[in-house]
C-alpha cells in the first residue's frame, strides 16, 4: 500500500526527519488560508496522488498569492491528473499538501528499500536528486551509495558516515545527515516499509537538511497481520483499483489488464503462466485472478462474479490444477455462480488434480455451456476461439 | 538417489495441531513420510489421530523423537518464530510453508539463521517432495512419479502442472522443490541446483522461475560456471504489467528490472533450453534428453 506525501511526511516528522511547515487542502479556499497562515511568500502547492512525476505532469507549482494558491487549487482539484507514471486516465486530485518553499542549493537522494537477494534493508543515497533514482541507476550506477543492514541492528553509525562523506557533505549538514540516515532506516524497519524515499533531500542555502518530498510504500502483509493499524488508517480507497480492492477483500488476488480473454487459476504462477500461454497463442488476458492455494466454494464463486463484471471480457478461461483446492469444489463454485449472474460469454474450464472426476462429473451434469479442454495448450486455443465466434455473433447486434 | 529428503527423513509438523498442519500432517503421512512429531506450545502430551506424539516445544521434539527435519505450517504472525525454534533445536532443514509473514520478520528470519546450520525452504512454498519416499509439504502426492529429473520451482500449481505433464510422459521425479514466491527466501535456486548437481540420481533438472527479482540471473550464472547437466527452463509472468504485485509478494517488476524477457536473456546464455510455453514444457524435457 501508497501512503501520500504529507501522511509520509507526517511520519517522518516523529522520526525527527527535518521538514518544512505545511497544510492540508482540499478546496480552493483552504489553500488560500494556508497561503496566508503559512506566512512565506514563496509557497509550493503540491497535488496528492499516489504516483510520480507530479511535477512534469502540472501538479507542482510555486506560488506568490494567496489568490494564486486558489486559482491553482481551483484548476487541481476534482479533475484527473496525467503523469508520466498514471496513465492517460490520470488520477482523480482530492487534497493538496501545501508547504513554505525553502532556498535550494543542492538536491540529494536518499532512499531505503528491500535487498531481496541479501534479505536485508538497503540505505541508498546520491548526489543526483530530483530525479528517478532509476534513471540514475541506469546511467551510472557507481552514483548510488549503498549501505545494506542487519535489521536487529539497525543501520550503525559508521554506516551514515559512508554514506555522508559519499555525498560531500560537510559541518552542519554532516551532523544533520548522521541522524536523519539512522532515523530513515529505523523508520523503515518500524514501520514495515517497503519503500521509503526522501527525493530530493535538499541542502538550502543556510546549510541546512531538509526532506523536500517523501515516498513511501508499506508491506501488504504487515498490514494484513495488523501490524501497522495508524498506518492502515491512511488507506486511501480513491488511489486502489475497485476490481483489485474488491477482490483483496475476499482473499482473491486480482490484477485488471486491458485485454478481453478474463482467467481464473489457482496459484499465482500458474495464474501468470495461462497469461502468458492466451497471449502466445494470439490472444489478450484481460486480468490476473489467482483464487489461491485453498479457495472455498464461496471465493470461487466471488471470483467468478468478478471476471464477468468486467465489460471487455469476451471468454472466460478457467485453468485450475487442484492441490488443496478440489476439482469438485471448484466445479460447484462456478455452478452456482454462472446461475447466479447471467453470463453470456463462452467458458473453458481446464481442470485437473485433486478429484478431477467428481469436478468434471458437476460440470457436465449441470446442463450449463461450458467448453471442457484437455490441457493448458487446449484450453487456449479454445478460449481464443470462443472469443472470436462470440464477437462475431454479437457485433451485428449491437 | 534425491536431495534433502529420502523415506528415513523423521519430520516434525509446527502447527500440527491447526487445521492446515493437520490436514496435511495426514496427507503426508498417507504419502507414507515418516512423521514422527508435532509440535504446538500448550498442547504438549496430545497424541495427533492417535499415533503422532505432540510437544510443547521443538526442543523436546527432537530430543524424545530424533526429528530431523520440520514442516511449517503455523500461521504468519507466529511462523518466523518458530523455525528459529526449529533452528535453535538444531534441526537441519526446515520447510516453510507459511503464506503471509511480513517482510521485516522474513528479514529477522534470515539474519537468525545465518548463524546456525539450519536450511530453510519457503517460506510461501509448497514444500519439497521425493517421489515415493517423503512428502514435506501441500502438494497432490498422486501426481509424481519416482525417476530422474530435479525440479525446481518458485511457484506451487505450476509445479504441479510441469510435474504432471512430465509423469505423462514417463519421465520421473527425483526430488521436487518449490522455494517459494516471496521476496526473501531460504533458499535460491543455485542453493537447490548445487544439490541436484551433485546428486548422482538426477539427471536433468526442470527450473521454473518467474518475474521479481534476481534469483533467475543468479542462477544462469552459477550453471554456466558449473552445471553440466541439461538444464529446462520456463520463467512466468512474460505479460505481467510493471509495478504489480502478482499474487506471490516476490513477482513485482519493479523500476523495470526482474522482468521475464532479461531472465530468459540470461538462461539462455549460460546454455539453458528455455521453454516459453508452459504447455510444452514436459515434451520439451523429452525431446532434450533424447538428444542426450
Amino acid at each position: 500500500m501508497n501512503l501520500h506525501e504529507h501522511q509520509a511526511k507526517q511520519i517522518l516528522s516523529r522520526y525527527g526527519v527535518p521538514l518544512l511547515t505545511g497544510r492540508l487542502a482540499e478546496t480552493p479556499d483552504e489553500a488560500a488560508r494556508a497561503y496566508r497562515e503559512l506566512g512565506v511568500p514563496v509557497v509550493v502547492v503540491k497535488a496528492q496522488i499516489h504516483a510520480g512525476g507530479r511535477g512534469k505532469g502540472g501538479g507542482v507549482r510555486l506560488v506568490r498569492s494567496a489568490d494564486e494558491a486558489r486559482d491553482f487549487a481551483a484548476k487541481l482539484l476534482g479533475k484527473p491528473l496525467v503523469t508520466p507514471q498514471t496513465g492517460p486516465q490520470g488520477r482523480v486530485v482530492r487534497k493538496l499538501w501545501i508547504e513554505a518553499g525553502c532556498d535550494v542549493e543542492r538536491e540529494l537522494y536518499l532512499g531505503c528499500v528491500l535487498d531481496r537477494k541479501l534479505g536485508q534493508p538497503v540505505l541508498m543515497a546520491s548526489k543526483e536528486g530530483g530525479v528517478e533514482i532509476e534513471e540514475v541507476a541506469a546511467r551510472d550506477p557507481s552514483a548510488i551509495l549503498k549501505q545494506p543492514f542487519d535489521v536487529a541492528y539497525g543501520l550503525r553509525p559508521f554506516q551514515a558516515r559512508a554514506l555522508g562523506w559519499g555525498l560531500g557533505l560537510q559541518g552542519e549538514a554532516f551532523t544533520s545527515f548522521l541522524s536523519l540516515a539512522a532515523a530513515v532506516a529505523r523508520m523503515f524497519v518500524d514501520r514495515d516499509c517497503s519503500l521509503l524515499e526522501i527525493n530530493p533531500l535538499v541542502v538550502t542555502r543556510q546549510g541546512a537538511l531538509v526532506a523536500l518530498d517523501a515516498k513511501m510504500a508499506i508491506d501488504d502483509r504487515a498490514l494484513e497481520l495488523k501490524k501497522q493499524p495508524e498506518l492502515e488508517a491512511m488507506r486511501d480507497v480513491h488511489e486502489e483499483d475497485p476490481l483489485e480492492r474488491e477482490a483483496a477483500q475476499h482473499g482473491l488476488n486480482y490484477v485488471s489488464m486491458d485485454g478481453n480473454i478474463g482467467c481464473m487459476v489457482n496459484g499465482a504462477g500458474l495464474a501468470m503462466s495461462t497469461m502468458d500461454l492466451i497471449q502466445l497463442a494470439g490472444g489478450r488476458p484481460a486480468n490476473f485472478l489467482d483464487v489461491g492455494g485453498g479457495a472455498n466454494k464461496d471465493q470461487v464463486s466471488k471470483a467468478f462474479k468478478l471476471l464477468v463484471a468486467n465489460p471487455s471480457v469476451r471468454a472466460v478461461l478457467i485453468n485450475i490444477f487442484g492441490g488443496i483446492l478440489r476439482c469438485d469444489v471448484l466445479a460447484q463454485g462456478i455452478v452456482d455462480a454462472v446461475k447466479e449472474v447471467h453470463v453470456k460469454v463462452p467458458i473453458v474450464v481446464r481442470l485437473e488434480g485433486t478429484n478431477v472426476g467428481a469436478g468434471r462429473d458437476i460440470l457436465r451434469a449441470s446442463g450449463l455451456k461450458i467448453i471442457a479442454a484437455a490441457d493448458m495448450s487446449d484450453a487456449a486455443k479454445k478460449v481464443i476461439e470462443a472469443a472470436g465466434i462470440k464477437s462475431e455473433v454479437l457485433s451485428p447486434k449491437s | 538417489m534425491s536431495i534433502l529428503v529420502n523415506k528415513d527423513t523423521r519430520v516434525v509438523v509446527h502447527g500440527i495441531t491447526g487445521s492446515a498442519g493437520g490436514f496435511h500432517a495426514r496427507a503426508m503421512i498417507e504419502y507414507g513420510t515418516n512423521v514422527v512429531a508435532g509440535v504446538t506450545p500448550g498442547k504438549g502430551g496430545q497424541t495427533f489421530d492417535g499415533k503422532v506424539p505432540v510437544f510443547n516445544s521443538c526442543e523436546e521434539a527432537v530430543r524424545r523423537t530424533g526429528a530431523n527435519a520440520g514442516v511449517c505450517f503455523v500461521p504468519g504472525a507466529f511462523a518466523a518464530d518458530s523455525v528459529m525454534e526449529a533452528a535453535a533445536a538444531g534441526i537441519p532443514l526446515v520447510v516453510c510453508i507459511t503464506e503471509g509473514i511480513s517482510i521485516m520478520d522474513e528479514c529477522r528470519l534470515r539474519a537468525f539463521l545465518k548463524d546456525t546450520s539450519t536450511r530453510m525452504i519457503g517460506p510461501n512454498c509448497p514444500g519439497l517432495i521425493t517421489p515415493g519416499e517423503a512428502k514435506l509439504g501441500i502438494m497432490p502426492g498422486y501426481i509424481h512419479k519416482k525417476g530422474d529429473i530435479g525440479v525446481v520451482s518458485r511457484s506451487g500449481t505450476l509445479t504441479y502442472e510441469i510435474v504432471w505433464q512430465l509423469s505423462m510422459l514417463e519421465l520421473g521425479q527425483s526430488t521436487c522443490v518449490g522455494i517459494g514466491g516471496d521476496p526473501v527466501q531460504g533458499s535460491d535456486f543455485v542453493d537447490i541446483l548445487k544439490l541436484f548437481h551433485a546428486d548422482p540420481g538426477t539427471r536433468a533438472v526442470v527450473m521454473a522461475g518467474e518475474i521479481g527479482g534476481t534469483m533467475e540471473e543468479d542462477a544462469a550464472a552459477y550453471i554456466r560456471e558449473h552445471m553440466r547437466k541439461p538444464v529446462i527452463a520456463f520463467v512466468g509472468g512474460q505479460t505481467a504489467p510493471p509495478g504489480k504485485r502478482m499474487g506471490h509478494a516476490g513477482a513485482i517488476i519493479q523500476g523495470g528490472k526482474g522482468t521475464a524477457a532479461e531472465k530468459y536473456r540470461a538462461l539462455r546464455e549460460a546454455g539453458v533450453t528455455c521453454v516459453l510455453d508452459p504447455a510444452d514444457v514436459g515434451r520439451t524435457v523429452k525431446a532434450v534428453l533424447g538428444t542426450c
